[in-house]
Formats: structure tokens, sequence, C-alpha cells
């Protein structure tokens, strides 16, 4: 149609290891991508500024805020969303573990705070130092401060923070 | 229908006689894998073939009037379907069943920056984004009440929430008392912010409306939307199974709402609106700013004789909410001669309204400080201070307390936190480059009773169904009821099935005030005890001499099946609870006390709380880990509100500086220290049927304070303007050795 803007043929994504085609206007966000096209609507839009983390999903094993890039950049990139990660009756660790300690109340900011602390403890294995390593060089130790802080992109406004606390550092430590 | 007034503090035997011990369990919630899945579905998620995006306009001036708006541009963008400007029912902001419609109809006339003006309709949102842009409006601007003076206010006690309390010889008892202390507070603007923003999918068959939004309350939205747009309630309907929270900035119906509403009628198809985040700001409530005095006179004992609160508010023309600011003063200590009293400045601001713990957020920010300044220069412990000064009836007016722990609380949080570890003395400890203190403060919530229906079905196979309008906006109401259901009826969690945050099922008073879960599990146990008394009779037997368990029924020494005894026919039944003449015969709250550990930095005045603990007297216990979750969130908010939150208003032009999350601070998982909570739990037979006080709003009263009390002990700063950030501290901080 004349009124959208378009690069004139298809896009190609892969998400959660399938295949999708969609045609969305180029302005589209990779959030809006997934919300408005792809019928992915777990990804939740809290600002569309990159200041809250609802909307983290992990691009090529990195976590990102979607709402601050462009669908028509990551055609290539292999990308995971927290349908991706889990599904109800199939919970990933770090989903059930969220349930357990009650790392949520209204759970909008929920798929945001499991994809990064996903991307989270991959940085962490990684050896990744943060704001308040002892070192910058070396083992993580994924102390509870190193989560608060690792994690401090994701708000929560119902608080859940000590309870997601909780269920990254049991799984955190887990025996991988 | 088990139709119930409460009117006498008896017990409700359904509940205090179940055996299935369910209810008050840790359980997880049931509508956790949904949501921790991404697969729960909030109201912009919901699919609908065909829809449109809308994009709401807003005023870019905070006084005035639009000259003329020319909207041919936008119109003429690639994808516009619409551009409506000019329906006299777009509002100005959210709407609701109380105030005058004038409030938000204001047509042409801008009494705030970010007011809602019309909105621009297209295929997708980035082309509604795109075209709002070429939408030109021409304004007449006024000089806007942009700074109102708190200390002079416009309205004298003003009809609002809440009744001034005058009792005894105020003004003679304090000037004539041995100790006096007089101070005077103030706090700023707070924003709900809520994660998920306001947002609505319209969508009209034939003249009955449907709206997938994000709100507190489904049936009592229908009442708001009704008015707002002139059509029959009747013909409205509100769906919101899952809401990304609430915190009282959806206790009304969002503008979005309206505006997707008259968008969808006007294109034939449906429309889908969000609030920009920044659009949030402005088109939903803000906790007013508050100016505050306090005075306390003592004698020399330190038994106070009067007590002084008063506030001034500001509220934006038309607009009748006024922030209760003495709500939790009126009954938290002794004092023969009380004036409590909030009076209002009007301000060309956007709405203030309930937030999250109206009044007591900001009210114990004053109060429970005074208590701790006062405590010092009387020489006493705070905690002893507060003893002396516990009521045994209200001191308000003389009517009997529900349940009050409040002492206890005080005793087991003194003993759990170590306070006997504390020095009274202000800046006597010193960690490396850190003084550490320690405060409290006390915690008080008013609990308020609201009528509320709930159908329970049990069905032919056994298992039951509970259906209310109530909502889910994270306080745990799915998981909750299913409890309650469970064990009334004597059977395990799996078997009960909950529908609830759609208008069409029995009307409750939704999410709000803390009354959400006490409320609906009520009319959902009256609901149990009419079908336990039906099951009852099939045995021959009396309610009383039933019991319910794994599905069984127990009587007269038989022990039957539900499903034999049902014999292929559910049983239905209507709860309705509501208040009764007892209500208002005593007073009600939940309370609790905090503690907190905070270290300050000695050369750059930054705060971190390093851990709380807090005990809370909330009734019975519904759920032991929800409640809590939503003590701890309650918590944390007490840590936004006295060390970040701060809503800045420009005075040159009236708009929010900081109306996102980057320039507004709500707290982050790095200013979240471990929060340790506990209940006393005594059911309160006085609150209502269910024997349970509000928990929501609990843990934000309070906690601030016992923040900014333990900032006084380790660094020796008093600060009264909230929120104490650090360069408030940094010029006042101790000499170093």
């Amino acid at each position: 149609m004349a009124w959208e803007r378009k690069v004139g043929k298809a896009m190609h994504f892969t998400i959660n290891g399938k295949n999708y085609d969609a045609d969305p206007d180029i302005r589209t966000s990779l959030l809006d991508l997934l919300r408005e096209h792809l019928n992915l609507t777990g990804s939740k839009k809290g600002c569309d500024h990159g200041q809250c983390g609802a909307c983290t999903v992990l691009v090529n094993g990195r976590r990102i805020n979607s709402c601050l890039t462009l669908a028509v950049m990551h055609q290539d990139d292999e990308i995971t969303t927290i349908e991706g990660i889990g599904t109800p009756d199939n919970l990933a660790p770090l989903q059930a573990a969220f349930v357990k300690h009650d790392g949520f109340q209204c759970g909008y900011c929920t798929p945001g705070q499991i994809c990064s602390a996903t991307g989270m403890l991959n940085e962490a294995k990684q050896g990744w130092p943060s704001h308040v390593s002892e070192r910058l060089e070396g083992d993580v130790e994924l102390t509870d401060d190193e989560i608060r802080e690792r994690m401090s992109g994701n708000l929560c406004r119902c608080s859940a923070y000590p309870n997601i606390v909780d269920a990254i550092r049991e799984v955190a430590e887990e025996p991988a | 229908m088990a139709d119930h007034t409460l009117s006498s503090p008896e017990r409700l035997s359904t509940l205090d006689r179940a055996v299935q011990r369910v209810l008050g369990q840790p359980i997880d919630r049931t509508d956790g894998p949904a949501k921790v899945s991404g697969d729960a579905r909030y109201s912009f998620e919901i699919e609908a073939d065909n829809a449109l995006y809308g994009h709401i306009l807003t005023a870019g001036i905070g006084a005035g009037r639009i000259d003329a708006i020319d909207a041919d541009a936008a119109r003429a963008a690639p994808g516009v379907v619409a551009v409506l400007v000019d329906d006299p029912r777009l509002p100005a902001d959210a709407v609701n069943s109380f105030d005058k419609l004038k409030s938000w109809r204001l047509g042409h006339d801008i009494r705030f920056f970010g007011q809602a003006i019309g909105v621009v309709v297209a295929e997708t949102q980035e082309a509604a984004r795109a075209a709002a842009r070429l939408v030109d409006i021409r304004y007449a601007p006024q000089q806007g009440r942009f700074t109102p003076d708190l200390s002079h206010p416009d309205e004298i006690e003003p009809e609002g929430l809440r009744p001034p309390v005058k009792t005894g010889d105020f003004d003679a008892i304090f000037a004539g008392a041995t100790f006096r202390y007089d101070q005077s507070y103030s706090t700023p603007i707070h924003f709900p912010a809520a994660m998920e923003p306001q947002a609505t999918l319209a969508r009209w068959e034939d003249d009955e409306l449907i709206l997938h939004s994000s709100l507190q309350s489904t049936g009592g939205a229908t009442k708001a939307v009704g008015r707002a747009l002139d059509i029959d309630p009747q013909k409205v309907r509100v769906i919101a199974p899952f809401v990304g929270g609430g915190f009282g900035g959806k206790t009304s119906v969002g503008a979005e709402a309206i505006y997707a509403a008259i968008a969808a009628k006007h294109t034939g198809r449906p429309v889908k609106i969000v609030q920009t985040r920044r659009q949030v700001a402005a088109l939903a409530h803000h906790r007013a700013p508050t100016r505050q005095r306090v005075r306390i006179a003592t004698d020399a004992d330190g038994h106070i004789r009067a007590f002084g609160h008063h506030a001034v508010i500001a509220q934006r023309d038309n607009r009748s909410f006024v922030e209760p600011v003495h709500i939790g003063t009126t009954h938290l200590y002794a004092g023969d001669a009380r004036l409590m009293t909030v009076d209002l400045a009007r301000a060309d601001h956007p709405t203030s309204g309930a937030v999250r713990s109206p009044g007591e957020a900001c009210g114990t920010l004053a109060v429970e400080v005074a208590m701790d300044e006062a405590a010092e220069a009387l020489g006493l412990d705070p905690i002893e201070f507060r003893r002396r000064n516990e009521p045994k009836v209200s001191p308000a007016n003389g009517k009997p307390f529900g349940t009050r722990k409040l002492i206890e609380c005080y005793e087991e949080g003194a003993r759990r936190f170590g306070w006997d570890q504390r020095s009274a003395k202000p800046a006597s400890r010193r960690e490396g480059d850190w003084w550490i203190g320690h405060g409290m403060a006390a915690a008080i919530r008013s609990n308020i009773t609201v009528e509320a229906r709930a159908t329970v079905t049990l069905e032919a196979d056994g298992s039951a169904h509970i259906e209310t309008d109530m909502t889910d906006i994270g306080t745990g109401t799915y998981t909750i009821l299913m409890q309650v259901v469970a064990e009334a009826l004597g059977l395990s969690p799996d078997r009960v099935r909950v529908s609830i945050g759609d208008s069409s099922l029995p009307r409750s008073a939704g999410s709000g005030g803390s009354f959400g879960a006490s409320s609906a599990s009520s009319a959902a146990a009256l609901a149990c005890q009419e079908i336990a008394g039906k099951l009852a009779a099939k045995l021959d037997a009396e309610a009383k001499d039933l019991t319910l368990q794994d599905g069984h029924a127990t009587a007269r020494n038989r022990r039957v099946p539900l499903t034999e005894l049902l014999g292929g026919e559910a049983i239905s039944a209507k709860g309705h609870a509501k208040p009764g003449k007892h209500t208002d015969a005593h007073v009600s709250a939940s309370y609790g006390a905090h503690f907190a550990e905070v270290a300050v930095n000695a050369f750059t005045g930054e705060v971190r709380v390093r851990r709380m603990t807090g005990i809370f007297d909330i009734g019975r216990v519904l759920n032991e880990k929800t409640a809590r979750s939503q003590i701890v969130g309650g918590i944390v908010w007490g840590i936004g509100s006295v060390l970040h939150e701060d809503g800045v208003i420009d005075p040159h032009s009236g708009q929010f500086v900081n109306p996102d999350f980057g320039e507004y601070h709500i707290p982050t998982h790095a200013d979240s220290p471990p929060i340790e909570v506990h209940f006393i739990e005594e059911v309160d037979n006085l609150a209502n049927e269910a024997g349970a006080k509000g928990v929501g709003e609990l843990g934000n009263s309070g906690a601030g304070a016992a923040v900014a009390n333990a900032i006084y002990n380790a660094c020796g700063i008093r600060v009264h303007d909230f929120p104490i950030t650090l360069d408030k501290l940094l010029s006042a901080l101790p000499e170093q050795d």
C-alpha cells in the first residue's frame, strides 16, 4: 500500500530457532516487530526508551533492549525471546526459580528480567567484570551485590527485587 | 444468595473450621507459569483483526487555550485514517465515576502541560506517531499557577476523602505543655509508575463497547466509561485478566481508553492505544506534593497530650480527590487533644490522586520522623516513646480497635533486628568511609471494608469455579481466591478454577485501597458457606457439623465423596460481602514496625540501605508468600520515597521535568537490600468475613521514615524535605578526624 514505508521485499528473521518473514514499516523497532507483527508478545514495552529493560531479548546470545534497535538491522541475527526460553508446561530453570521465589508480582517486567538474567549469567561465566567487581580479570564470583548491580537495568515497580536475586542466585549456584 | 452484612464479630465457621490447610500457605502463584513464560496477555497484546493504532496528541503549553488546530497535513500523511480533535467527549486525562464531567471535558481550554487534546489514528504505530508531529496547534498561552504556594492554601478544609480531626482544646494544651515539638516537612510529587503503561484495545460489537484495558477495576470502570462516552454502562464490557501493575494509577480509566473507544466508533475498526511513558506522567494521576506541620506536646514523662498534623496539598481545578495526609496519624498515638487537617492549594498541574498508600506514604515520612526527633529530645528510646503512647481505644473517637498488635510488632522487630545493638548517639559508628546508623518507624494502613460479590460453583465432578470481576494487578488474587475456595470446600488447589478480570462477572470493588483481597475473599467465603450448608443438608446434618476435606464430606459419621453427594448436579452460590453497622463501630487498620540499617558515605553523603526488617499485623494471612512479597515491594517503595523519587514541575512552563524512568528514579536492584519480613497473625473477626486486613499498602507506610531515622543515627543530620538526596547531607556531614 502506498502509505507504507517498506524496503520493498519481505524481511527475514530467525527467532527462537524458527524462521519468520515479515514486511514491517522500516521504522519498526525490534520490539514492535515481535509484538505487533509476529504475535510474540512476551517481550514487554515499559518505556520504549531503553530505560526499564522490560523489552530485553537475546541477540546472538547477548542481552539488548529490543526497543532501542530497528528490526531491519537484525535479519542475520539469532534472536531469543522469552517464548524461546521456556513454555508454561516446560519452564526453564530460571523461570521455575522465579515462580518458586515469587520473583514477580504483576509479571510485566518478568520476561525482561529472565532474558536479562540469562544473558547476565553467561557474561559472568565469561568473566565480564561489573561496576562492583573487585578485580577486572579472572573468574567472577556472583555475589548478591554482583547480581544486583548486573540486573539494575531491569526495573520492577512491584519491587520483587530481593526475590529475583534469590531466584537468580539459586540457578547460578546449580552445577552446570 | 449468601447475603451478609457484617454486624457481629462472629467467626465465619466455614473458614475457621476448615481443615484442608491450603489457606495461608505459601503456595506459588497459579498465574506464575504464564507470567514467567510470556504467555500471559496484557491488554495491548490481545489479538484483533484489522486493528488501527492511535497516538494521543498532548498540549505543549501549561495554561491557556487552543486557538486553532490544523490537522490537514496529518490527515494527508501516509497511513493516517483519522485525526480526531473536536469530539467534546475527548477527555483531558483519566476519567472516573465520581468527579464532575467538566473536570476532564475541557474542550480547547488547556489546564495542564501534557493534557490530551486529540488522537491520530493510523494503520501502524509508526504512521500514527509520525503524523502526530504534523498536527499544527496554535495556542493562546496564559500565565499558569505552576508553583502553588503550599504555605498559603486556596481552600481550607476542602470536601475530600478524609474529614478533619478536632478533639480537645489543641491550642491551649499545646501552648501549656512541658515539651513541645513543632516542625515543618515537605514531600514531592510521586508517580505510580507501573511498568505497564496505560493501554487499551477498544472494539464495538453493534452498540456494545468492549475494552481490553489495563485497569485496577473492571466493573467499576464500566460506570466511568459510560459517563465519559454518554452511553449506558450496561453496554460497556471491560476485560483485564492481566494488569502490569497499578499502584493507584489505574483506579481511574485511562484517557487512552476513551480515545480508543471514540476512534473505534468513528473508524468502524478496533483501535489500540498505549500511552507513551512520558504521556503517562501527565495523563495518569500522581501523588500530590505536600507541605506538612507536625506538632507534638507531651508531659515530662513523654506522654503525648496534644498531637497536631496539618498538611497542604496541590490539586488541579475541579478534581475532588484530596490526599488524606493525616489518615494514618488519626488513630496512631495517644493524645486527647488532636488537630489534623488537610487544606488545598489549586495548581495548573496534572491531576493528583491516590497512589499506593495514599495519606500514609507521605504522612508517615513526616510523623514518624517527628516521633523519632521528639523521642530523642525527651531522652527516650523511640520504641519506648511509642510504647508510652500506645492507645487502648482510638484517641480520635473513643471507638475500640480491631486486632492491633503494634506493640508486639515493635518488640519482635527489635529482637530480630538487634535493636539493642544500636547506639542512641548519632555519628558514633564508623566502618571505613561509611557512617552506620539504625532507625525504626511504625507502619499503619487503614483497613477498608467494601462491597464485593462472587459466585462459586461446586461442579458435579467435584471441582470448583469462582467468578468475580476482581483484578489481579500483581496482588495474588488468582492464587488467594483459589486458596479460600479450596480451604472452604475441602479441595486440593488444582481442583479450583478462578475467573476474574471481566466486568461481566459478579461485581467487586476491584483492586485499590488494600481492600481487594479481603473483600473478594469474604464474598468467596460466604458463597462457599452456602454451598457447605447445602452439602450438609444432603447428609441430614447441620453445616457446623460438616467437615469438607480432600474432596469428601464428612458428617454424622459418614464420609462421602463430593461427586457422589452431588449426584451429577452442580451447586452454585452467590456471596455478597459488605460493610455493616459494626464496621463504623470500631477502628480497623493493619500495623507494623520497620527497622533499617543504613550506611552514609562520610565524604560524598551517598546513602546505602544495608538491610531492613519488618514485622506486620495484617489479620489472617491468606498466602504467606504473596503477602510477604507485597510487603517487601512496599518497603522498597518506602526506600524510593525517602531517597530517590521526586517528580519535578518546571516553574516556567508547568511541564514535568522528569516524566520517565531515565530521570524519575524508582529503586533498582542495586537500591534494594535484603529485607526480612515476618507476620504476627491473628484473625481479625471484626474486619470482615475473611478475617484479613489490607497488606498491599502497609509496607510502604513508615518504611521511608525508618530509613530517614537511620540516616540521622548514622551521621547526625535531620532532613525534613524529602527525598534525602546527598546534596542535602553533603554540607553538614560530621567533621573528619
